[in-house]
């Protein structure tokens, strides 16, 4: 009798025996996103210690922690780190505002639509990258070329995210404006921007993304400043910890911008319930 | 708001005349002829698929890409409320209720709005945070709160249980006698329409078929012989037998 009690489940309105299945993926693990780069990092950890991984191929943790240390002291690192974050947030910049502009018009007349949509979706087959080259004959190897490179690999996924975001607004709440006699502003402002907004700050995740790839490019094509130009130098001369200290750089500055738009996402949206929560 | 100051257009605010609506070579309304007086409740009784959506949305100038001809001479102040609350989920309750509302005192009808249908308090609520009956109780605020002199609502009690329905039906009662504006309620349900209107409509074969006023003090009861009386006429003309079910 006594064994049977204790197997019962102890929610007494679920039906005895199997409990019931949850399709949700259950509760958030606390800082469940910083497991697997703890156990990447133990792993590199642990090669090196025991002389598993050489030194030339991947530097040690503590080397790379003091050579990253030596790089701030000297000001080699703040110096290449304000150039890069500058070219990046330039182009992410003049990129999202483009990238959006493009989807309103886009979105909100046929005409825009058949004029702008094609050769975005063309642009979107072809990389940012491949068109590195015909930007350097144009604009030369300078900034403008850097910018403007970032400035395309930001705009295509603004674009593509807030447009498909305004396109998808539940024609239902069109309806309702239009039973409303709601003016075309009160009716932009209310309904069409927040209705594209998950769109947008999802297009806004890929394209911070894509901003700093398109940075670690360019910055390794001719120039002589940034972080890319920083491991590109350290490339030349064998030195394997820069080369991390600077990939570990891209790495937190893409995580940091990351968060930053998922933080975003979350005050903006949180009229929303979602499967995350 | 509302005119009621004599003049045909204030004693009749909607007129349907000779209104045809088809989609593709089907035609749903065929030559509808309809006048509703202001401040007069009518329901609008007709089988799935006879057009009673099709004649709403066409008073409430929502078929702009539906072929068809007719006049339809309704007011400009006329509100729709949908079966589905339709309430903007990205705005708090309140800016949904003032939505559509000008002018410096909007915050303030629409709290009295939200008052009048028994969610004071919950003005800062998100929709989802509601539950259904209380979503449709704020879709009838925001009808309200512009004090249209018509109001068309499109089942707007269809996907609420029984028990919530029956306060839906007294509070829509009450908003409408103190704001008095014309309704027309499509509904599906015979009682519903026999509690609540002046006048039943039945719509059968794209046009009005069956035009009867319901002549009974309120608050109605289930009970009065003569609501049994409307209520089996009507199932009649829709073609079921009231002796079942
Ligand atoms: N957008 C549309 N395109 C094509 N046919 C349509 C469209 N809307 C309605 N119809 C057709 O018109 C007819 C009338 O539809 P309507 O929605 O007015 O019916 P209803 O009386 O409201 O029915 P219910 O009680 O089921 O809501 C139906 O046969 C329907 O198939
Ligand atoms: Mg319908």
């Amino acid at each position: 009798m006594t064994a049977s009690v204790l197997t019962r489940p102890r929610t007494a309105t679920a039906p005895a025996g199997k409990p019931r299945r949850r399709l949700k993926p259950g509760r958030p693990i606390p800082f469940g996103a910083a497991v697997g780069p703890l156990l990447l990092l133990a792993a590199w950890a642990l090669g090196s210690a025991t002389g598993w991984l050489d030194s030339r191929t991947l530097s040690a943790p503590w080397t790379v922690v003091t050579t990253a240390g030596d790089l701030i002291a000297d000001g080699r690192l703040q110096d290449n780190l304000a150039v890069s974050a500058r070219r990046a947030a330039l182009g992410l910049a003049i990129g999202t505002v483009i990238g959006t502009v493009l989807a309103l018009v886009a979105g909100l007349s046929r005409w825009g639509e058949a004029v702008l949509d094609g050769p975005i979706q063309i642009k979107r087959a072809i990389p940012a990258l491949a068109l590195v080259p015909l930007l350097i004959l144009w604009l030369g190897i300078g900034e403008q070329m850097k910018v403007t490179t970032i400035t395309l690999g930001v705009l295509v996924p603004v674009y593509i995210h807030t447009h498909n975001g305004l396109r998808s607004i539940d024609s239902r709440y069109v309806e309702l404006g239009e039973s409303l006699r709601l003016r075309r502003a009160v009716f932009l402002r209310r309904i069409v921007l927040p209705g594209a907004l998950p769109g947008f700050l999802l297009g806004m995740r890929f394209a911070v993304v894509g901003a700093w790839l398109a940075l670690v490019v360019v910055e390794q094509i001719n120039s002589t400043s940034g972080v890319g130009y920083m491991m590109d130098l350290a490339r030349q001369y064998g030195q394997t910890d820069v080369i991390i200290v600077g990939l570990v750089l891209y790495g937190l500055l893409g995580l940091l911008s990351d968060g930053a738009v998922r933080l975003a996402q979350r005050r903006a949206l949180s009229w929303r319930r979602t499967l995350a929560d | 708001m509302a005119t009621h100051a004599g003049g045909l257009t204030a004693t009749c605010p909607v007129r349907v005349q000779g209104l045809v609506r088809g989609f593709g070579d089907r035609t749903v309304l065929d030559g509808l002829d309809l006048e509703v007086g202001a401040g007069e409740f009518v329901a609008l009784l007709g089988r799935s698929g006879s057009g009673k959506s099709t004649l709403l949305r066409a008073l409430a100038g929502l078929d702009g890409d539906v072929t068809g001809s007719g006049l339809v001479d309704v007011p400009v102040n006329s509100s729709v409320v949908f079966q589905d609350a339709r309430l903007l989920p990205w705005q708090r309750v309140l800016d949904n209720v003032v939505l559509g509302l000008r002018g410096s005192a909007a915050s303030e009808r629409g709290r009295a709005a939200l008052a009048e249908v028994g969610l004071a308090g919950r003005e800062r609520a998100w929709p989802s945070e509601l539950s259904g009956g209380e979503q449709q109780r704020v879709a009838l605020a925001r009808a309200l709160v512009s004090e249209p002199e018509l109001l068309l609502a499109d089942e707007p009690f269809g996907a609420l249980d029984a028990l919530t329905r029956l306060r839906m039906h007294d509070l829509l009662r009450e908003l409408c006698a103190r704001h008095r504006p014309a309704v027309l309620l499509v509904t599906h349900d015979v009682d519903e329409a026999v509690t609540l209107a002046d006048r039943v409509l039945l719509l059968d074969a794209g046009r009005i078929a069956v035009d009867l006023a319901i002549d009974l003090p309120t608050p109605r009861s289930h009970r009065q012989p003569q609501f049994l009386a409307y209520r089996e006429s009507l199932l009649r003309a829709l073609g079921v037998d009231p002796t079942e079910g």
